[in-house]
């Protein structure tokens, strides 16, 4: 079929070339453009939102990331803690201290679940008191207590309370100390550590939802006359925030992917830190404190899971808002006593 | 098919080979107004009573030029008829349904059945001639390909056969005119508004837009076109509806 454009433009009015016209009426033109976009990507202003969409992801990866890291670690602290249980038996009068080490250690070892139980020499306690006392002390002078280290089966550990029972009976000086304390307080550490950081990504979601919230009333306002033309072609809300829906899902995405990957840098660059220069206090410390600072794959699972999220609520978000905006546009638009 | 001007029969393409829908079918048991207005007042913000105790009926298939001096709300009435503002006062009905009682929602639905054309024509400036014209049926869910021909050859009817691709920046006055009815009566309403629609255009293609008007109401579509334009008017022999100082005045 050939293309009418190559023609001469008609005169606008009927009347100058009838039969012409009737031609070109009888062969209707098929080339058409791809549809374009109702609300084109150029009235919706993208850069601000997508650097502050992006600044948010950031955040919330990292938030993430520390999250996750930390309960690792206290995982961690709370396994290797609880491998071993300790006896101390404080010095008394008329105690005698080596018996009373070797009747707490077969006490122990009586109970089914105890591995290994091995009593801590005087050199090894010297050693342990050195950063205190320093080296040149006499260990039989000073009243200092003395450990019994209690090796138990990680898989079936022994009951507690019997061994201490048992203990109380064999050597009533004996203090058993399973480590409970610690491990309880690592466990409610970080409980709070991840409320505290759930509550941060909650704000850092609600940040981001306003922030939307805004820009989409910003780009309905931009874009009045086209809501105002959807309006008089009998558009529906729903229609009309699908139309925008779109524009803010791209750019929610592409902010996230940008936060996401930055904060996923973050995490590798870290990595590479400790992993590569662990001999230097700092990072032994960060170490101590943090465990390694690992994101595996879980973490960058997280990653994809927080620019999922982000873009999934940027969309749904602006959907809302423009059917709500669509609504008070109705409202007012229809009602005369709101008008001047 | 004639795409002819003045005089001899116009056929307009679409609806020689589209069933025409509901219209014709409820047209023909009863008739029951399509629309009517009873005791309808308006007055923006605390201003004077724009229009007055209205009263009258749009009845199916019926053909009506509504004139009056500039100011007198003309436009006002056109969008009471949309649906698209509230009567300050009184009762409206169209498609035998208060729409006092008509969910928000539901509106969009039955605002489909009524096509409308501005003033100011109102073509999306980044929509080329035949997009501008699609969009009713693009926001009714339909996929291009449906719809393509009737696009085109309503377009080639109007005389913009050549100017499907351009934007509305490069159209004429007239040019829009011709895109703002088309779009308007694409997907076959029962009921058009047409606010001043030969109000951008030289006698001859008045007469044209006129006939194209007359072709569609004698397909079944009610027309209601507003204009200042007495030698419109005067060119058939159509009811008449005078807006003045709020009061409306009918002649049959
Ligand atoms: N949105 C509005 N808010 C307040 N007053 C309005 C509004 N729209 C119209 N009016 C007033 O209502 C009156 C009628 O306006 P309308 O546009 O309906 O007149 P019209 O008959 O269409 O005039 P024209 O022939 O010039 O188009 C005018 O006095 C106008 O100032
Ligand atoms: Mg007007």
């Amino acid at each position: 079929m050939t293309s009418l454009q190559q023609k001469p433009a008609r005169p606008t009015a009927e009347g100058a070339d009838e039969a012409a016209e009737d031609k070109r009426a009888s062969r209707p033109q098929l080339q058409v453009r791809a549809m374009a976009p109702i609300v084109p990507p150029a009235n919706v202003s993208a850069n601000a939102l997508t650097i502050v969409i992006a600044i948010m992801a950031f955040l919330a990866c990292l938030t993430l990331g520390a999250v996750s890291m930390i309960q690792d670690t206290a995982a961690n602290w709370q396994s290797q803690i609880s491998r071993e249980i300790t006896i101390q038996i404080k010095p008394a009068d008329g105690l005698d201290m080596q018996d009373a080490l070797e009747t707490a250690r077969e006490t122990a070892l009586a109970i089914p679940g105890a591995r290994d139980a091995q009593i801590v020499g005087d050199a090894a306690t010297a050693r342990l008191l050195e950063p205190w006392l320093g080296d040149n002390f006499d260990i039989d002078q000073l009243p200092v207590p003395r450990l019994v280290i209690v090796t138990i089966d990680h898989s079936d550990p022994p009951d507690f309370d019997a061994m201490r029972a048992a203990l109380a009976q064999a050597v009533p000086a004996a203090y058993l100390d399973d480590h409970r304390t610690w491990v309880d307080r690592l466990v409610s550490m970080a409980r709070t550590t991840v409320l505290i950081g759930v509550c941060v990504l909650a704000l850092v979601f609600i940040a981001t939802v306003l922030t939307v919230v805004f820009a989409t009333r910003g780009a309905l306002t931009g874009n009045q006359h086209i809501v105002e033309v959807l309006h008089f072609v009998g558009a529906e809300a729903r229609f009309v925030a699908s139309q925008f829906q779109n524009h803010f899902l791209i750019i929610g995405i592409k902010g996230a992917i940008a936060g996401g990957v930055l904060a996923a840098l973050v995490f590798l660059a870290a990595n590479f830190w400790t992993g590569y220069a662990p001999a230097t206090p700092e990072s032994d410390q960060a170490m101590a404190l943090f465990g390694a600072f690992r994101i595996g794959l879980s973490g960058f699972f997280g990653i994809l899971a927080i620019i999922a999220v982000i873009g999934l609520l940027t969309a749904l978000t602006t959907r809302i808002t423009v059917i709500r905006t669509i609504r008070e546009i109705d409202v007012v638009r229809s009602d005369p006593s709101r008008m001047e | 098919m004639r795409a002819n001007c003045d005089g001899g029969d116009i056929a307009l393409p679409i609806w020689g080979r589209a069933p025409w829908g509901i219209g014709i079918a409820f047209a023909r048991v009863g008739n029951p107004a399509l629309i009517h207005f009873e005791n309808v007042g308006l007055r923006y913000g605390m201003g004077p009573e724009i229009l007055r105790d209205l009263t009258f009926d749009i009845p199916k298939r019926s053909f009506q030029f509504l004139t009056g001096p500039s100011g007198a709300g003309k436009t006002t009435l056109l969008r009471l008829l949309f649906m698209s503002l509230q009567p300050t006062r009184g009762l409206i009905n169209m498609f035998q349904r208060d729409i006092a009682t008509i969910p928000r929602e539901e509106l969009p639905l039955l605002r489909r059945r009524v096509g409308i054309v501005f003033q100011d024509f109102r073509l999306l400036d980044h929509l080329t001639t035949f997009e501008n014209v699609a969009l009713p049926l693009r926001v009714r869910g339909k996929e291009e390909a449906t719809y393509r021909r009737d696009v085109l050859e309503l377009l080639n009817w109007v005389g913009l056969g050549d100017r499907i691709n351009v934007l509305p920046a490069v159209l004429s006055g007239g040019e829009k005119q011709r895109v703002a009815i088309a779009r308007a009566i694409i997907d076959q309403p029962q009921l058009l508004l047409a606010d001043e629609p030969t109000g951008n255009v030289d006698p001859p293609m008045a007469r044209r837009l006129l006939r194209l008007f007359m072709e569609l109401n004698r397909l079944g579509t009610a027309v209601v076109i507003a204009t200042h334009d007495l030698s419109l008017m005067d060119q058939i022999d159509a009811r008449r509806m005078i807006l003045s100082q709020g009061r409306l005045d009918i002649y049959d």
